[in-house]
């Protein structure tokens, strides 16, 4: 008797063993595909000077620990052997930050560094969301402010480049923007980060309501709605007044550094906010027409090698290497209709 | 993803059932012809008009995904789908409702469960919401999720009270269940993918500015 039977048409295999959901087996026709993509973002990343580095899976809690970092904080917990708390990376740059101020206290910045490697979430229930995720990015540290933002810019565009998207887009916003204008404007810290988390999450609705029960000027309140929606080319850092103007100074510096290639690719969001504790100043996010939902992102983190013993200014990105190959399936399919 | 044959027009994900026709008169008015749509009740894409219609609880899934660029749903739709990743961009005010915690009239069975018994059974179709705001009122309830007829639950002694969504109470009355508390006011909520929210900027803008001018 065969050990192969069929349902529904289909051969099925005698027994089926099943995978964590979120979770997937990669055969070699995607294997192939995925390599040669990653193989041609790391030339990229190698030929900017960034060195491959790899870091454990594993590292300890209290690692993670430093920072709020909300939902993007570890999933997976276990014990070791002695009863430490051990758990699964969620992301690269915090791992990267322990290497620095661990393996390199005394090396002179700037220090770049990038990797391909698989990081850890927990999903949402109900949604394809993969628990464990290839990512591939870069982390300069040591290369404050505008130009470190630019350098990661041009290392980003060139990296997709070489991947062949092509009709990708660069969110850039500041992180630090929002909050500072919030701040200016008196309103107290429980209600700062509740139009914060709304506007990180898209709830324009939410902003709008909070804002209006502020009690703040008609105009002041219109200027805030408006920012908070205000996405475009470079014109939208010009012509604004007062403090607005000045606090646009570091977009408008990054926009100044960036070569006219990577500039065509950028969209000034002024509403851009993320929702992970460590950044500081500027945030990306990286999308593409093919895709529904961002491929990468990252931003400027200057405290947080600080909380490693190795204060020095970051910045970085990550691209998730699933979403990309989707995406560049899309636009190759779409190409050849 | 599926992205847009027609590049030159934003896709609307409209909802069929209670917020079809002022969806539609919505549309209308900024000059999208929705005549095919409304004559047409098989048929659920309309590439000319941009027009993708579906189960209101489906909107948010397919803007989500970028299938749809924009969509129109209940608050109600939101809040019982709050994990989904979907700009909120306006409260078109229509199609009123009220989220409603209700029982069976006379003296309040929910009330004497969770007093007697210490947890309330709750039929609703809302079972996030329902769970979310006895647990956000400190008390116990026991969330039993049905597919319809809310109002059959309590009738049946399958819950004491239920969880569910009014406009103008008359279902409520015709099965004798009255409105204990009132919980949250949905209304029509225009939503966007993010990613379209960013890279359409000037299409969804211009649109937001023309519904604001009606």
């Amino acid at each position: 008797m065969s050990t192969v039977d069929r349902l529904g048409g289909r051969p099925a295999p005698a027994q089926v063993d099943r995978i964590p959901s979120g979770t997937r087996d990669v055969l070699p026709d995607e294997m192939r595909e995925i390599r040669a993509l990653t193989n041609r973002m790391h030339a990229v990343f190698e030929q900017a000077g960034y060195g491959e580095v790899y870091t454990p899976a594993l590292e300890y809690e209290r690692t993670f620990a430093r920072q709020a970092l909300e939902q993007a904080g570890p999933a997976y917990r276990m014990f070791d052997e002695q009863g430490s708390v051990l758990v699964l990376r969620p992301d690269m740059t915090i791992p990267i930050a322990r290497l620095v101020a661990t393996r390199y206290g005394n090396a002179e910045p700037p220090l770049r560094f990038c990797y391909t490697a698989y990081a850890y979430r927990g999903v949402r229930p109900q949604r394809g969301q993969s628990r464990e995720f290839l990512q591939a990015g870069v982390e300069l540290i040591g290369s404050p402010g505008a130009s470190g933002t630019a350098e990661t810019l041009a290392v980003l565009c060139a990296s997709l480049d070489a991947a062949g998207l092509r009709n990708y887009r660069v969110g850039l916003g500041d992180s630090s923007l929002y909050p500072s204008l919030l701040e200016a404007f008196g309103v107290d810290q429980a209600r700062r980060e509740r139009i914060l988390a709304e506007l990180a999450a898209g709830d324009f609705v939410g902003v709008e309501e909070e804002v209006a029960g502020l009690g703040l000027s008609a105009t002041d309140q219109v200027m805030l709605l408006r920012l908070a929606r205000t996405r475009g080319g470079p014109e939208v850092l010009d012509g604004l007044s007062g403090r607005l103007h000045d606090a646009l100074g570091g977009m408008r510096e990054v926009h100044r550094l960036l070569s006219p290639e990577v500039a065509a690719r950028v969209i000034f969001d002024l509403g851009l906010v993320r929702n992970l504790g460590y950044y500081t100043g500027a945030v990306f996010q990286v999308y593409d027409p093919a895709y529904g939902m961002p491929i990468g992102s990252g931003g400027r983190y200057d405290e947080l090698l600080g909380t490693f013993g190795r204060p020095l200014p970051a910045v970085g990105f990550a691209l998730n290497v699933e979403r990309l190959h989707i995406a560049l399936t899309s636009e190759e399919r779409a190409a050849r209709r | 993803m599926p992205t847009a044959p027609n590049p030159n027009h934003l896709r609307i994900a409209v909802p069929r059932g209670a917020l079809f026709g002022e969806t539609l008169d919505l549309l209308a008015q900024l000059g999208i012809d929705t005549g095919e749509v409304r004559v047409n009740d098989r048929k659920l894409l309309f590439e000319d008009a941009g027009i993708v219609t579906m189960r209101p609880s489906d909107v948010p899934t397919y803007v989500e995904a970028g299938a749809a660029d924009l969509g129109i749903t209940g608050k109600d739709v939101l809040l019982e789908q709050s994990e989904r990743d979907v700009y909120e961009l306006m409260d078109l005010g229509f199609g009123r409702c009220e989220m409603v915690l209700a029982s069976v009239a006379g003296e309040d069975r929910a009330e004497e469960a969770l007093r007697r018994l210490g947890v309330v059974r709750i039929a609703t179709k809302y079972p996030k919401i329902a769970t979310g705001y006895f647990l956000q009122t400190g008390r116990q309830a026991e969330i039993v999720e049905v597919k319809g007829s809310v109002e059959l639950a309590p009738l049946t002694g399958l819950a004491e009270a239920i969880v569910d969504l009014t406009a103008t109470g008359t279902t409520l009355r015709e099965n004798g269940l009255v409105i204990r508390e009132h919980i949250a006011v949905a209304t029509a909520r225009l939503i966007a993918n993010p990613v379209a929210h960013k890279l359409r900027a000037p299409e969804i803008d211009a649109l937001l500015e023309r519904i604001r001018g009606i």
